[in-house]
């Protein structure tokens, strides 16, 4: 079974749908592009994914190490705890803490010790805040950021604030990774790096990943399959190569051929 | 290792103070007011500075903690006696954030802050309506345990407590809440649970310094916990600095101390306080301390400035 698999998923604002009986399957270790004109529904996939809106209607399953759990109405942090991590299109870092703590704070769900020995920082304290330790180094590390560790986030260049959202997604121990636009605002060079470092994590992490991009160069170069909405639907869904010749998708991103009409 | 010698040094030198009779009784209540409001700013900064949530009813929990104390304590007038109140005030008032907690935290910022204002408002009015508080008339007479040892025992304690709490990752979850909550909720926090955990370790705190005063003042009337009270907390803490626990401790001294130097002015005190409120709040508007601690190293780096014996030979 799949990863995750998302059926007739609905959602309306009043009299708006915003999207609209969407189907999507993601399989295990998949690297999978949602993309589409702007305003046609791919942030609201996301929210509805990560619990921020309740569906209208609609089912998202998702299936990891054969455990199947729906996630219709679970609250975010339930959702990310489930195994869903996301980074945002307007980054929201904490922005006035520190580089590791942004990383520390999203490793809390997988954090053993109770509030007693919070307060009297008790044995157990001491041992969990020393692996915790260890442990967002080494995200840092991967992300290049451990030299800057002690910064404030706010402080931060944009291109490694958009590397240090990606750290604490990853600090979650996701088994799926949702990346909002995260080449936005990159220039070319940047976006190349990007797309290595997104293809390295998942190797690395054995991650399934669904991004949301408009930099067509970072799609069509690292994704193996390709879902198109528009207006809230899907209009096309396949690999790359299809996904550049389809009629359809080219009538949504440039408007109706004229001479046909 | 340093800081325990320098909190047992602060102990020693206040306490001999006391004993030869250079704080007098009247310095003395200042300073019991001190180590009152010092809990309880370091416990409403934990809610509004750290967790940031806008809370206007700390006089509430306090007044929990003072009243239960003080009902318990009149009845087992011991040492035991007491402490047992302070923990049944601590522990209501703690409940009684929970209560108010889990409803009112699903509110943002100033409604918030108007919810737990109506909060505090009705307990005040309990307490002028019921037969066992003595109603608006107070309850007078409450056995007097607290002295100064008592007083700087609970105060350091509660510092303690609250700053090992905050370097926590309980306390980082409470503080990732300030900083975005939707982020949080994403990083898998679960904002709603920690709120209320920050609301009922504030109330926990507030309890326990309402006890304090019950049985240092030896009286109590709802009057006392009003409107005005959970301001001057506020005050306080604002002051110091949304967000650091040094900036509560340093505010509370510092107003204390105008406060009572201005009791030679009567007429002018009010005006002077609050003149003096107006220009700290233009000139810093983070506050004294802003988010930042002071720590042992910041005296350190200031011997470094200083031309040290080697570098003059």
């Amino acid at each position: 079974m799949a990863l995750l698999s998302i059926k007739k998923l609905t959602k309306t604002f009043g009299g708006l749908t915003a999207v609209s009986n969407v189907n999507m399957e993601l399989e295990q270790g998949e690297l999978v592009g949602l993309i589409g004109p702007n305003g046609a529904g791919k942030t609201t996939v996301f929210n509805l994914l990560t619990g921020v809106y309740v569906p209208t209607g609609g089912s998202i399953i998702l299936n990891v190490d054969g455990r199947q759990k729906s996630l219709y109405g679970l609250k975010p942090y339930a959702i990310c705890k489930a195994g869903i991590a996301r980074t945002f299109q307007n980054i929201r870092l904490f922005k006035d803490l520190t580089v590791f703590d942004n990383v520390r704070i999203a490793m809390h769900q997988n954090v053993k010790y109770g509030l007693l020995s919070s307060f009297l920082h008790l044995s157990s304290y001491r041992k969990e805040e020393g692996k915790l330790k260890e442990e967002s180094l080494e995200f840092l590390q991967i992300m290049k950021l451990d030299g800057k560790k002690d910064e404030l986030a706010r402080n931060l260049p944009y291109g490694e604030q958009r590397h240090l959202e990606i750290a604490r997604a990853l600090a979650t121990k996701p088994a799926l990774l949702l990346l909002d636009e995260p080449a936005a605002g990159m220039n070319p060079a940047e976006t190349a790096q990007l797309t290595e470092l997104i293809e390295w994590i998942r190797k690395q992490f054995r991650l399934t990943i669904l991004l949301i991009e408009h930099d067509m160069s970072l799609v069509m170069k690292i994704c193996e399959r390709i879902y198109v909405l528009d207006y809230g639907m899907l209009i096309a869904d396949g690999t790359p190569d299809e996904i550049k010749s389809n009629k359809r998708v080219i009538e949504a991103y440039l408007g109706e051929d004229v001479s046909n009409a | 290792m340093k800081k325990l010698i320098g909190i047992v040094l602060t102990f020693v030198i206040i306490q001999l103070l006391i004993s030869t009779n250079i704080i007098n009784s009247y310095l003395q209540a200042t300073l019991a007011t001190i180590c009152i409001n010092i809990i309880l700013a370091v416990s409403l900064n934990l809610i509004t500075g750290f967790t940031g949530q806008f809370s206007l009813g700390h006089a509430g929990f306090m007044s929990i903690g003072a009243y239960t104390c003080a009902i318990i304590v009149m009845r087992i007038p011991t040492v035991p006696g007491f402490l047992l109140g302070l923990l049944a005030g601590a522990v209501m008032a703690a409940l009684v954030g929970i209560l108010v907690g889990l409803p009112t935290l699903r509110l943002r910022g100033d409604y918030l802050a108007i919810a737990t204002l109506g909060m505090a408002e009705i307990i005040k009015v309990i307490f002028t309506n019921l037969e066992i508080t003595n109603g608006a008339a107070g309850l007078s007479g409450i056995p007097r345990f607290v002295n100064w040892a008592w007083l700087f025992v609970f105060t350091v304690g509660t510092i303690w407590l609250i700053t090992n709490f905050l370097k926590s990752s309980h306390g980082r979850a409470c503080i990732s809440i300030r900083e975005d909550e939707i982020a949080a909720e994403a990083m898998g926090i679960n904002t709603t649970k920690y709120k209320v955990t920050a609301f009922t370790i504030g109330a926990f705190c507030a309890g326990i310094a309402g006890a304090l005063y019950a049985s240092y003042f030896y009286f109590l009337k709802p009057g006392t916990f009003g409107f005005l009270k959970s301001i001057d907390v506020l005050v306080i803490v604002v002051l110091g600095g949304m967000g650091s626990i040094s900036g509560s401790i340093l505010a509370a001294i510092l107003l204390a101390l105008i406060s009572t130097l201005l009791q030679a002015f009567p007429e002018l005190r009010m005006v002077i306080y609050s003149l003096l409120l107006i220009v700290i709040m233009i000139f810093r508007p983070q506050g004294l301390m802003g988010s930042r601690e002071i720590s042992l190293s910041v005296f350190s780096k200031l011997r470094g400035l200083l031309p040290s014996k080697k570098g003059r030979e």
